[in-house]
């Protein structure tokens, strides 16, 4: 290869690996920011601030989902199996929220450590199934589990 | 292996080149589109749990995944254009800007269809999402800035700049989902390890993917094409061309 080219070779090489690295550093000090939601170990931890709109992200405590019979009020808890957050919302929730599945609340705390949540986003999984092959996997499942009882 | 790199650099030879290459392989990307996503809309199983809005995913999927690659070409064509000076990669990482550019808008719009009904949002800054749109700007920002210049030489070498600083992006978007909370769930597909998508949902998939980049492939060439005989319209090889053709 040409020297001159080879210079350029390199010049081109450091550009790229030292913007990339600036940008690196600047997305890592502002990791905190870039975070879409705080997981609930991190507010009980208190690292999430009160009064001020904040997200939380986990997943729904099976039979925690509590309906008013007179409004559209929900209660339920929000966990990352290490901390649990209890979430208010007036509203309808999306269609894909369901208890054991993944959802993102946005509000704020109160003093009470509840989220007073004015959107309820549900979150999905990774998996995608035909239902048939979820009905069998369940099925699966509970065979083994009778089996192991 | 020179030598054919230094082929590339020729414009009558790259023009016949890409010619025939998309002779044959734009009615096999248009008939694998077809193929991959008839197949994904219209026979494979709804989700389980999302049902049939899932079916985007043929669209977006693969619109997203050669959104990212093409960035890839723009930024390497680019450095080659600043290495070599060879104009012919100022070409290609020209062509390869609004292409990209299209495919990333499918991705942010088809994404904004589907978040609406499963997520419950059109839209929702998280690092995905946010760094997807840093790549449209990219794409555009490489447009205008081509055509913020008079020279072409110093356009070329200023576009080169911008891509190849930007390639920090992709593997941002890519692993966006891993490094912080977003969102977006994991990716399905995996390299290694089994991946977490039904393989009757997945061929059909991977089938769109291939797809798109073939097709990506096409409009580049195509692009490219248009480019050269505008650049080289006053060339004796153009203008023979043209008579040919009359």
């Amino acid at each position: 290869m040409h020297p001159v080219r080879k210079q350029r070779l390199i010049i081109v090489g450091s550009v790229v690996v030292f913007s990339s690295i600036a940008i690196g550093l600047a997305a890592y000090a502002l990791r905190g920011n870039i975070n879409l939601f705080y997981p609930p170990v991190d507010v009980m931890a208190g690292l999430a601030p009160v009064d001020r709109p904040i997200r939380v992200g986990g997943m729904v405590v099976d039979g925690s989902v509590e309906r008013s019979s007179e409004t559209l009020e929900v209660r339920f808890l929000v966990t990352d199996y290490e901390a649990v957050v209890p979430v208010v919302y007036v509203g309808i929730l999306p269609d894909l929220f369901a208890e054991g599945e993944g959802a993102v609340a946005a509000g704020t705390l109160n003093a009470d450590g509840v989220l007073q949540a004015t959107e309820v986003l549900a979150k999905h999984d990774e998996n995608y199934m035909p239902p048939e092959v979820a009905d069998a996997l369940e099925a699966s499942a509970r065979r083994k589990q009778e089996a192991s009882l | 292996m020179w030598t054919l790199f230094h082929k590339f650099g020729s414009p009558p030879w790259l023009y016949r080149l890409s010619g025939s290459i998309l002779r044959w392989l734009l009615p096999i990307s248009l008939l694998a589109l077809a193929m991959g996503v008839g197949w994904g809309l219209l026979f494979t199983a709804p989700d389980f749990r999302q049902g049939n809005s899932y079916r985007i995913i043929y669209i977006h999927v693969p619109a997203a995944v050669v959104a990212l690659a093409g960035y890839y070409v723009m930024a390497i064509a680019g450095g080659i254009s600043l290495i070599w000076k060879m104009k012919m990669a100022d070409v290609a990482m020209h062509a390869a800007a609004p292409v990209g550019a299209a495919l990333t808008f499918i991705a942010l719009l088809t994404g904004a269809v589907w978040g609406k009904p499963t997520w419950g949002t059109w839209w929702v800054w998280d690092a995905r999402i946010t760094s997807m749109l840093i790549l449209l700007f990219l794409y555009l920002g490489v447009m205008a800035l081509y055509e913020a210049f008079d020279n072409k030489a110093a356009a070329a070498r200023a576009c080169a700049i911008l891509s190849l600083v930007g390639t920090v992006n992709i593997p941002i978007i890519y692993k966006s989902v891993d490094w912080w909370y977003s969102l977006h769930q994991p990716a399905s597909i995996k390299f290694t390890g089994e991946s977490t998508i039904d393989p009757s949902m997945l061929y059909p998939l991977l089938l769109s993917i291939i797809a798109f980049y073939a097709l990506f492939t096409c409009c580049l060439l195509a692009n490219m094409r248009a480019e050269i005989l505008q650049r080289e319209r006053r060339t004796g090889w153009v203008q023979r061309l043209a008579s040919e053709n009359h």
